[in-house]
């Protein structure tokens, strides 16, 4: 029986062999079965795209949204209302107002301000690798550095005390649930982080300081307008989320990756300015991203040669497109000076990731910091026995556990 | 090589300035791409290249010398 037959549902995600390696199947599908019909752990029914090309083009296709409100989309996740793609968070924003969301926020987010912020990301992580090193070999790698550095970045722009990051990291997990938490958990989380960040906006209007929720009021007053308070709540709860869980995920699948061949550790040693590459090659070649990106059909469509009709709800599977052989040489293999490397890690087109500025510098920065203080950085368990996160829209290490 | 950009287009991901900093900036205001450099001499024109590929919204166009 082939791959994703008419009547052969698979269920989806699928699993993987390994922590850093990708499931068989994804190369079985991109071959023969392009648009797969998948079983959600919702228990509703998606087709998966696994190319490069059909991944980018409904990606770019201003039509096809990832809000999943529609009465027919498909629900993603295991707990009734079906997770994040499913909630109010990606509703906030009418379609007809993104472009400008984009502009105001995507001001916080240039290339130019992130080389500004990037000193101030490596004495973080400078100072987080002392820690770690005090605390002596062998260490969780992603405790101590992965997910305190981003959490850091994203707390100072917005404004919020890092010391809640505890508090950020559960209302965050629950928010991203696919099967980990029950619907009266997630509920009861959403219903404190949005409480939070309430009150923390009420503060700052009453009080404005040079963070990018102050700003984002002031501009909006300067219009004339005022900003309204579900747009801010879902943009500063959104940015929160966002900016940590991504990132702090893939600096431990990095590293983990690097070190799982420790002749490309060397091979960074030996000549750092392939820190740029190396970091777009990691997220081109990260075998566990996650879920992958819905979108919902609001108009039939040609995509890998069949017609998708209105009214489906599809996965992108990004990993699965970045390891395309028809587009990327040697797809399997990790080329850490590979240019240009036009990977979908941070997808395409309009909604393409906003933060993907801050992300390429907080992962540059790690790299440069741990090649520069920790040479001698290794695993301290075999590659097979690092284990993945699971039940979760957003993929990772359970741990990174190192020495040097 | 002639470079064009497309400012409706452009989602401000600043990927352009990463890849090729001579030739590419971002606006202050909101993060849309600024064109330095219409036609890069041609050491630049790698960077160029690569730019133009990795750009998300596909907002820089190529052109031969014409
Ligand atoms: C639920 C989401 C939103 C709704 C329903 C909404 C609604 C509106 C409306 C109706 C206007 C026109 C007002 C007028 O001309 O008097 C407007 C303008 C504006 N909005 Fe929003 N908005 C939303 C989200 C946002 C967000 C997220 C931002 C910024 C991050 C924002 C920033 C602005 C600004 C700066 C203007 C003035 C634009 C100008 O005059 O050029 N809005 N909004
Ligand atoms: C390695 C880290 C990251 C990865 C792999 C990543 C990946 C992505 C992807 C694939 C999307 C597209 C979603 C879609 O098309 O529906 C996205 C959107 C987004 N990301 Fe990221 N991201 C990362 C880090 C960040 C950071 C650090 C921030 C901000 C602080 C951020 C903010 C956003 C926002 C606001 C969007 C929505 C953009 C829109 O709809 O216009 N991300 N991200
Ligand atoms: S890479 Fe493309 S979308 Fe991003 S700023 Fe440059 S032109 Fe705009």
């Amino acid at each position: 029986m082939a791959l994703g037959d008419t009547d052969h549902v698979l269920d989806y995600p699928i699993p993987s062999p390994a922590a850093l390696e990708p499931p068989a199947e994804w190369a079985e599908l991109r071959q023969g079965c392009p648009v797969a019909h998948v079983r959600l752990p919702s228990g509703d029914r998606a087709s998966l795209l696994t190319r490069y090309d059909d991944v980018k083009q409904v990606l770019a296709d201003p039509r096809f949204t990832r809000n999943l409100d529609a009465p027919d989309a498909a629900r993603i996740a295991a707990n009734e209302s079906g997770g994040v793609f499913n909630s109010g968070l990606g509703n906030a924003l009418p379609e007809e107002y993104h472009q400008q969301w984009r502009r105001m926020v995507g001001k916080w987010f240039t290339a130019k301000r992130m080389t500004a912020l990037r000193p101030g990301i490596e004495a973080m992580a400078e100072h987080l690798v002392d820690e770690m090193v005090a605390g002596g070999a062998p260490a969780d790698l992603k405790a101590a550095l992965g997910f305190p550095l981003p959490v850091w970045v994203i707390c100072d722009m917005l404004g919020v005390p890092e010391s809640d990051r505890d508090k950020f990291a559960y209302w965050s997990n629950t928010l991203l649930s696919l099967t980990r938490y029950t619907q009266a958990e997630i509920d009861a989380a959403q219903a404190e982080f949005a409480a939070y960040m309430s009150a923390h906006i009420a503060a700052t209007r009453a009080n404005p300081g040079d963070d990018l929720i102050s700003e984002l009021i002031t501009a909006a007053v300067d219009a004339g307008h005022v900003m309204p308070a579900e747009a801010l709540l879902a943009t500063s709860q959104g940015l929160l989320v966002a900016g940590h869980e991504t990132t702090a995920n893939m600096i431990g699948k990095m590293v983990g990756m690097l070190l799982s061949d420790r002749t490309r550790w060397e091979a960074l040693l030996a000549d750092p300015t392939l820190v740029r590459t190396a970091v777009e090659e990691a997220l081109r070649a990260d075998a566990n991203p996650g879920f992958g990106i819905p979108r919902y059909i609001t108009e039939d469509a040609e995509i890998g040669g069949t017609v998708i009709p209105r009214g489906t709800t599809v996965v992108c599977n990004l990993a699965a497109a970045n390891r395309d052989e028809d587009v990327f040489a040697d797809a399997a293999e990790l080329d850490l000076a590979r240019t240009p490397n036009t990977h979908l890690a941070f997808g395409a087109g309009a909604h393409s990731c906003l933060g993907q500025s801050l992300a390429r510098t907080e992962l540059q920065a790690v790299l440069d910091v741990l090649l520069r203080r920790l040479p001698t950085l290794e695993l301290a368990v075999p590659a097979a026995e690092l284990e993945r996160v699971d039940g979760l829209v957003v993929g990772g290490l359970q741990e990174l556990p190192v020495r040097w | 090589m002639k470079v064009s950009v497309d400012e409706d287009k452009c989602c401000g991901a600043g990927s352009c300035v990463l890849a090729a900093p001579d030739v590419f900036d971002q606006r202050d205001e909101d993060g849309v791409v600024v064109l330095l450099d219409p036609e890069p001499a041609e050491h630049l024109h790698a960077a160029v290249r690569e730019a133009a590929d990795v750009c998300p919204a596909a907002a820089i166009l190529l052109g031969d010398r014409a």
